[in-house]
């Protein structure tokens, strides 16, 4: 097949760069439909577990640093914005600016894996994490009042706390490898103010996977700390 | 007819163009390739593996259930064929098999396209079915799983020594291949139709599709995710279904239902679809009442979300719940019979042919009325707790599943055969294939209705004396049925090389976008891209085939 000179990018299937754009735009749209489901099903369940052992989830919460959430909250919030200004490099066609913005992005998700990766770290030294090691004893409150918690509620929190916050960081992780490789691509040249596409749905992802945590911090360290 | 002239076979050489078969010979060239026809193609070999390893499973649980006793294989070999029939027939036959196969194949034709939108990830979708299928296969030749297709916990998570990561790794492999699929269909039917094919000019099967597709999309990721956590339960052992942990089983059933209920409108909404077209097509009409069709699609799609806990009554949900998912569950059965009356009303005054197609198409309205009108009984809270787990239930989704979408498929398969391979099928062994499905059907399946509300429960390996009759008889028509699907094997295959070649690419003067191209399609489907100036089903505007010579004298 001969491709039309004008467009290298435009696969023969489609009648033109338009239609082409607004599939793969579409396409990126319902699969991040398909991801708020997958997490969906992790939300209900916290949301349910957090209904029936009140008590063991707020001391569970209490355990998490909101200062290191909140770190995070701010690095990802950062990234999202360089991840848009890479769009809007990619659009003016400004090749070395886009690359820039890409590899800033890869870093502040990198940032980000590591902050999680020490406050993860904290867990396993107090034996919050699930499991025959599991231990949990404290019980109060800021005010040194005593909560009545059942270890084993308390061990739920820390599973939907590792199955939700690990599945995110799993995400974080695709997409830091997806924006190195669209980096590399940016570098050499594959995308012009005509077709950028994948920088555009890339950032669409990432967008989503920032949103997931702007969910995640409020429900696991903030809300009702204080039982 | 068409029966008459299909026993003439012509050699192969004379096919005269450059088609999307002949167009590369090498295994190369079909395992790598984009073309929606080829995978169409790759499926059908691949879903036509998985229906007869189901099948085989099928006829060791009837071979068992023929006496009394445990004599082929006690308790723990019955689960395991059981649990394996259940999912390598749900997961890797009924799920995929119109989508993927008829799908895949008359999507981009029916609406004018050259191809899906995103062909590659097409053909990830086949590879990620073929791994889930492997893996499957590899849990059944190393052990296998007893937990039903269900994976109900705290069974599958703290009692059970099979498989079950990897038998929920296969599912979960096989659900991406899903969620890639309903995803290509619903970019494919909103930016790829060609010019003039508005929405209300769209064939019903595409409508079927679009709704299935939806499902696809909301529900496949949440199975995804349950089994995950069954799997991360089971390794590390967290409490999340496991109620000394604190956990709660039927937050698992919740789950698991939000997605395999609606996943039987998966199965179903295409074969409605299938029949829709076939119909139309047989009986020379517009299909009657097309937008409440299309829109009962929609609904089906819509109502499906909501109708989940149906499979939960007796689980110990509350009578409140309980009461408004039954009532729910009834209005899923007025979308349904929307079809059912409107195909009715279709074929009144229409001048009906019955080739191979029709017969299917008929078997298809009669056992899924039946299935559906059994599913009304279900949703009653009161029937309910007194057949759960019993035949009763066992019957009511086979007549769906099997009455329906199975017939739905086969009927497709012929009519849209000689498309496929430009060969016509044999129409007097096609004809013979379909009343002995029809008749080993009801054989199997309606002395399961008596014995299910006589008081038989369903996944036992042996059952007292006084059901043996009604057994019997099952597999006896469990044996008719399975001559009636290998019958279909054998010809299709046979027809590959022996069948009339097709000197009209549109021997059935159907209506549809797919006919006005050669049979079968060059690689890019059309020529020049088609503009539609005219509605769906215009029979009114194109003679009837018998005036026509639909095959090579």
């Amino acid at each position: 097949m001969e491709h039309e000179a004008h467009n290298p990018a435009l696969l023969h299937h489609f009648a033109d760069a338009q239609q082409q754009k607004n599939a793969a735009s579409l396409g990126m749209w319902l699969f991040l439909v398909t991801e708020i489901m997958f997490f969906g099903g992790m939300f209900c369940a916290y949301l349910v577990y957090r209904l029936a052992h009140f008590n063991a989830f707020a001391a569970g919460s209490q355990q998490l640093s909101i200062l290191l959430g909140a770190t995070n909250t701010a690095v990802l919030i950062i990234s999202s914005v360089t991840v848009v200004l890479a769009v809007k490099a990619a659009e003016a066609g400004k090749r070395k600016v886009l690359v820039g913005y890409l590899v800033v992005t890869v870093l502040l998700g990198m940032t980000f894996l590591v902050i999680k990766g020490f406050e993860y770290r904290e867990k396993f030294e107090k034996h919050h994490v699930p499991g025959a090691t599991f231990n949990f004893t404290d019980t109060f409150d800021d005010n040194g009042k005593q909560i009545p918690v059942n270890p084993k509620e308390a061990e739920l929190f820390f599973s939907l706390y590792f199955a939700m916050t690990g599945m995110h960081a799993l995400h974080m992780i695709i997409g830091c490898g997806l924006f190195s490789v669209l980096a590399v691509l940016a570098w050499k040249g594959h995308y012009t103010p005509g077709y950028f596409t994948p920088i555009e749905n890339a950032g669409l992802y990432w967008h989503l996977v920032d949103i997931i945590w702007i969910y995640l911090f409020p429900l696991l360290y903030l809300i009702s700390r204080h039982s | 007819m068409v029966s008459k002239a299909a026993s003439t076979a012509i050699p192969a050489n004379q096919v005269p163009k450059l088609n999307y078969l002949n167009n590369g010979h090498t295994l190369k060239s079909w395992l790598l390739t984009t073309d929606h026809k080829r995978i169409a193609v790759l499926y059908l070999i691949s879903v036509t593996f998985f229906f007869f390893l189901g099948g085989f499973f099928a006829m060791l649980i009837r071979l068992e259930l023929l006496t009394p006793q445990g004599d082929l294989m006690q308790a723990d070999t019955y689960n395991k064929v059981f649990t394996m029939h259940g999912m390598i027939m749900v997961f890797f036959f009924l799920i995929p098999v119109v989508p993927a196969v008829l799908g895949n194949f008359l999507v981009p034709l029916m609406i004018g396209a050259k191809d899906l939108a995103f062909p590659r990830i097409n053909l990830l979708s086949w590879y990620l079915y073929v791994v889930g299928g492997l893996l499957i296969t590899h849990v059944m030749l190393t052990g296998g799983v007893d937990t039903g297709w269900t994976f109900y916990t705290p069974f599958s998570t703290d009692y059970t020594n099979t498989k079950i990561v990897e038998a929920g790794l296969a599912v979960f492999i096989a659900g991406f291949s899903s969620i890639f699929t309903g995803l290509n269909f619903i970019v494919t039917i909103h930016r790829m139709r060609a010019p003039g094919l508005t929405w209300d000019r769209l064939p019903l099967f595409i409508w079927a599709n679009y709704a299935t597709s939806l499902i696809m999309i909301l529900g496949t990721p949440v199975v995804a995710i349950t089994i995950v956590l069954v799997a991360v339960e089971r390794l590390f052992h967290l409490g999340i279904f496991d109620p000394r942990l604190g956990g709660d089983p039927l937050l698992f059933q919740h789950l698991f239902w939000f997605y395999s209920h609606p996943a039987v409108y998966i199965m179903i909404l295409p074969s409605m679809g299938v029949v829709s077209e076939l119909i139309a097509c047989s009986a020379r009409k517009r299909i009657f009442g097309y937008k409440f069709v299309a829109l009962s699609s929609v609904a089906i799609a819509v109502f499906g979300f909501l109708v989940w806990a149906h499979h939960m009554f007796v689980a110990g949900i509350s009578l409140y719940a309980a009461m408004i998912f039954s009532f729910l569950s009834f209005s899923v059965g007025v979308p349904s019979a929307v079809k059912v009356f409107n195909w009715t009303a279709t074929l009144y005054k229409g001048s009906i042919s019955y080739a191979t197609p029709m017969l299917y198409a008929f078997g298809f309205i009669g056992l899924f009325t039946m299935g559906g009108l059994t599913g009304l009984m279900l949703a009653t809270i009161g029937i309910d707790v007194h057949v759960t787990d019993t035949y009763f239930v066992v019957a009511h989704f086979h007549y769906v599943m099997v009455g329906g979408v199975l017939m739905g498929y086969l009927g497709g398969l012929h009519f849209w055969w000689p498309k496929m391979t430009g060969r016509m099928y044999p129409e007097a062994w096609a004809k013979l294939s379909a009343l002995l499905v029809f008749v080993g059907f009801n054989l199997t399946f309606f002395p399961q209705f008596i014995l299910g509300y006589v008081g038989m429960p369903r996944r036992y390996w042996q059952y007292p004396p006084e059901f043996q009759t009604l057994n019997v008889l099952s597999t006896a028509g469990a044996s008719i049925l399975a001559a009636g699907y290998l019958l279909p094997m054998i010809y299709f295959v046979w027809s590959l090389r022996y069948g009339a070649i097709v000197t009209d690419p549109n021997p059935w003067a159907a209506a549809g976008l797919e006919w006005k191209t050669s049979s079968p399609p060059p690689t890019f489907n059309f020529d020049e891209t088609p503009v539609v100036t005219w509605e769906a089903y215009n029979y009114d505007e194109i003679p009837p085939w018998e005036r026509r010579a639909p095959v090579a004298k």
